[in-house]
């Protein structure tokens, strides 16, 4: 932890760096880890948790093993992402944007992940599904879940 | 190697040019739809069968992965050409097993492999050369002219492709006599504004400051909209050129790259060819013996929708949340760390290399009168040719969607296209022979905005897209001023009452006003044209607003609960496709005979609608 953050100057400015980094290694942002921003680079906790909790890319609280998320920018939303959430949700027996209770999967749905002409996209982790039909849904999990465990 | 000079560039790139050899040629597409496909594993099977067959690299061919090739829908995409004066021939939907029938009847055997080539479905006939492609055929590239024809990752395939040929011409000629040929080109922010560049250029290199900016918005937040994404990661190049030449003009020693966090890809690639400049000297300090010093750094954006704002956008640069402020006093006076800044961008930057070496004229040349050049386009959504396109100002909507797309997917009826992403508008099929610019779009009650253009079918409901943008919307608003914040809200409550049968009479009415008022009151670009997508829409689309608040009818097939489903027996051929996509198992028939669907099980998805290749399901009136 302490080696991200001082991978960086002592500089305000790069706060918003600092944190998604941290998000990237640890898979969310703890009440110490922020604390020790807020040290290191000299802001106020508050600024820290306003800009913590002003970005998506940013989570209080941590992440499943696998992210699924669920493209719902204008093109998949047209062909049919909203379905796929609700057909997520069923699979796994949680709400868009819980984790499960094993800790394996997360679900969220995002703005456009820029791949517009595979619509309906849904991303699990950094993995590609595209033209993604409700029916796919089982099968894609399955084979997730193996990979997770 | 670093170049001391113009001149020193200038010989280098004449080199790279005389001693490329003539030999077959290999372009695998890695843009982001092509890569979800597997295009790698494509590139790698190249590589490997190459290496196994004791062909190599260089000699006996050249194989590249690059950025989008543009028609996304057909990927992967593989382009080859055998020799410098022949064509390239195109194949689509390559998958990794045709790799080795590729190289040995192409590529050793000069011969075309058929059924790999795009099939016209004009004229039913198979087009081998990419020119000849009528998805390429009515294009015209200049911010996308690299893209898919470089190795992004090559400095020397972009200096051969012409890099920083324009900064070189900047650099000799003064930077007000840039900034006027900027201005004189007419070249319009491509953000979505269409703020006139040279103007905003001109601003800010009047000021007298220690520390001048010039930044780039790579924060395409416009869900439906990945062409910022396609240039930084296919011609990275371009854009630090832009970048330099910008900053030259202002007299800004920094440029600062705010890239969008979902796009890693962009980032790798935009910061190898900055280390790439700088180890030539083509970026740091006197480049190019001019006497001219420009850092370029790069800054991950947070995902957030507003930093798409210009204000908010310098905002989270400096490391907090990133909320926009009034504009009294101009970015170009007072903007990132209180220094003049210029901020454009993606699209705009990539046009000003060109822009330096051609000529305002040449850049005039295309498009409309005060919409001078081309624009890039995402075109997505219930179209046949989803992909990247870009075209010169003025081209038709039915020229975009019929000729370049291919015509609505499945055939089906057009019902809208919706330009601006969720600060635009949706048209209407009396539209379609509109020209596309900025003030044409503007003036039908749209707006340009980055270049998202989304087509929708007759199963589309226009409230339920109105109530898409404002979902988002709500969920991106910064909350600083309450029109938006609270207007927004109330718009989302009154919509999910139309979308779910629950509307009283006068929400419509009272739906309209709220989204006046957010219009005229609030305080950033984004907060003003956030009621957008819901006026467009009920300036257009009327009668479905009524029969959503008047009769709890969804005609588009999309509100759950709003509408039956019902299949013509005249046109269902009984081809079992519908069956077959039905999650609740409520469709039922005899194979080659009419199929039902079973009403009380219908859980109303529609996944049957998209499915019919017959347009035989139809949504009716739910009977009592």
């Amino acid at each position: 932890m302490r080696q991200i953050i001082e991978g960086y100057p002592k500089e305000p400015r790069y706060l918003l760096a600092t944190l998604q980094d941290i998000q990237e290694h640890h898979k969310y942002l703890s009440v110490e880890s922020m604390k020790m921003v807020a040290e290191y680079l000299g802001v106020p906790e508050s600024r820290v948790f306003s800009v913590a909790t002003f970005y998506k890319a940013l989570s209080l609280v941590p992440q499943g093993k696998k992210v699924i998320k669920v493209c719902n920018g204008t093109a998949c939303h047209l062909r049919g992402a909203p379905k796929l959430v609700e057909a997520l949700e069923k699979e796994l027996g949680i709400k868009n944007g819980e984790t499960t209770e094993d800790g394996f999967f997360t679900i969220q749905t995002v703005n456009c992940v820029g791949a517009c002409a595979m619509a309906p996209v849904v991303m699990v982790n950094d993995r590609v599904y595209g033209k993604v039909t409700i029916s796919q849904i089982p099968e894609i999990i399955e084979e997730e879940r193996k990979d997770a465990v | 190697m670093r170049f001391e000079t113009i001149k020193d560039l200038e010989e280098y790139r004449q080199g790279l040019l005389a001693s490329a050899p003539d030999i077959p040629h290999v372009w695998v597409c890695a843009g982001p739809g092509c890569l979800a496909n597997g295009s790698m594993e494509i590139y790698e099977g190249f590589m490997k069968y190459a290496d196994e067959h004791d062909l190599k690299a260089d000699i006996d061919l050249k194989a590249e992965a690059t950025g989008c090739q543009g028609f996304c829908e057909r990927g992967p995409l593989v382009t080859v050409r055998l020799s410098k004066d022949a064509n390239e021939i195109f194949y689509q939907r390559v998958r990794p097993k045709d790799v080795p029938e590729i190289i040995e009847k192409t590529i050793l055997g000069g011969n075309v492999v058929d059924r790999l080539l795009y099939r016209d479905q004009a004229t039913k006939s198979k087009i081998a050369s990419t020119s000849a492609i009528p998805f390429y055929s009515h294009q015209k590239k200049i911010v996308l002219r690299n893209c898919g024809q470089i190795n992004p990752l090559s400095l020397d395939e972009a200096l051969a492709a012409d890099a920083y040929a324009g900064l070189a011409k900047a650099l000799s000629m003064e930077p007000a006599e840039v900034i006027a040929v900027v201005k004189d080109s007419g070249l319009r922010g491509r953000g979505g504004g269409g703020f006139p560049t040279g103007v905003k250029w001109e601003s800010a290199a009047v000021v007298d400051a220690p520390q001048k900016y010039v930044v780039v918005n790579g924060d395409e937040g416009d869900p439906g909209a990945f062409m910022d994404r396609a240039v930084m990661e296919g011609d990275p190049h371009t854009m630090l050129e832009g970048l330099a030449i910008g900053g030259y003009a202002i007299g800004a020693t920094r440029g600062l790259i705010y890239v969008r966090n979902e796009y890693p890809i962009a980032v790798d690639h935009l910061r190898i060819a900055i280390e790439q400049a700088h180890e030539c000297g083509l970026l740091g300090k006197n480049i190019l013996g001019s006497g001219f010093d420009f850092e370029i750094e790069i800054v991950r954006g947070g995902g957030a929708f507003v930093c798409g704002e210009s204000t908010s956008l310098m905002t989270s640069i400096e490391g907090r949340a990133g909320v926009p402020r009034v504009k009294y006093i101009r970015s170009t006076e007072k903007g990132l760390w209180e220094g003049p800044t210029v901020l454009n961008n993606v699209e705009s930057w990539a046009n000003i290399p060109q822009i330096l070496l051609n000529g305002a004229e040449w850049f005039k040349s295309m498009g409309t009168e005060n919409n001078s050049g081309t624009k890039v386009f995402s075109l997505v959504g219930k179209v046949k040719n989803s992909g990247l396109v870009e075209v010169p100002m003025g081209v038709t909507l039915r020229e975009m969607i019929y000729e370049i797309g291919g015509g609505v997917l499945n055939d089906r009826e057009f019902k809208a296209v919706q330009t601006g992403g969720p600060s635009g508008g949706c048209l209407p099929a009396s539209e379609l022979d509109r020209p596309v610019d900025f003030d044409q779009l503007k003036a039908a009650g749209s707006m340009m905005g980055s270049g998202g253009m989304i087509v929708m079918d007759d199963h589309t409901c226009m409230v339920n897209v109105a109530q898409y943008f404002v979902d988002f919307l709500v969920e991106e608003s910064c909350g600083k001023c309450t029109p938006c914040r609270e207007g927004l809200k109330a718009m989302q409550t009154l919509l999910h009452g139309l979308t779910s049968g629950t509307a009283k009479p006068g929400d419509c009415a009272m739906l309209k006003e709220i989204a006046e008022h957010v219009r005229d009151t609030a305080l950033c670009g984004l907060g003003k044209t956030a009621a957008n997508p819901v006026l467009a829409t009920m300036n257009w689309f009327p009668e479905e607003y009524e029969e959503h608040e008047k009769e709890g009818f969804c005609r588009g097939g999309v509100c759950s609960g709003l509408y039956a489903l019902e299949i013509d027996p005249d046109l269902c051929t009984g081809c079992t496709l519908c069956e077959r996509v039905c999650p609740a198992g409520a469709v039922s028939g005899e194979k080659k005979k009419p199929h039902t669907i079973d009403k009380h099980a219908c859980v109303t998805c529609g996944s049957c609608i998209d499915a019919c290749r017959f347009k035989a399901i139809k949504v009716v009136r739910r009977s009592e």
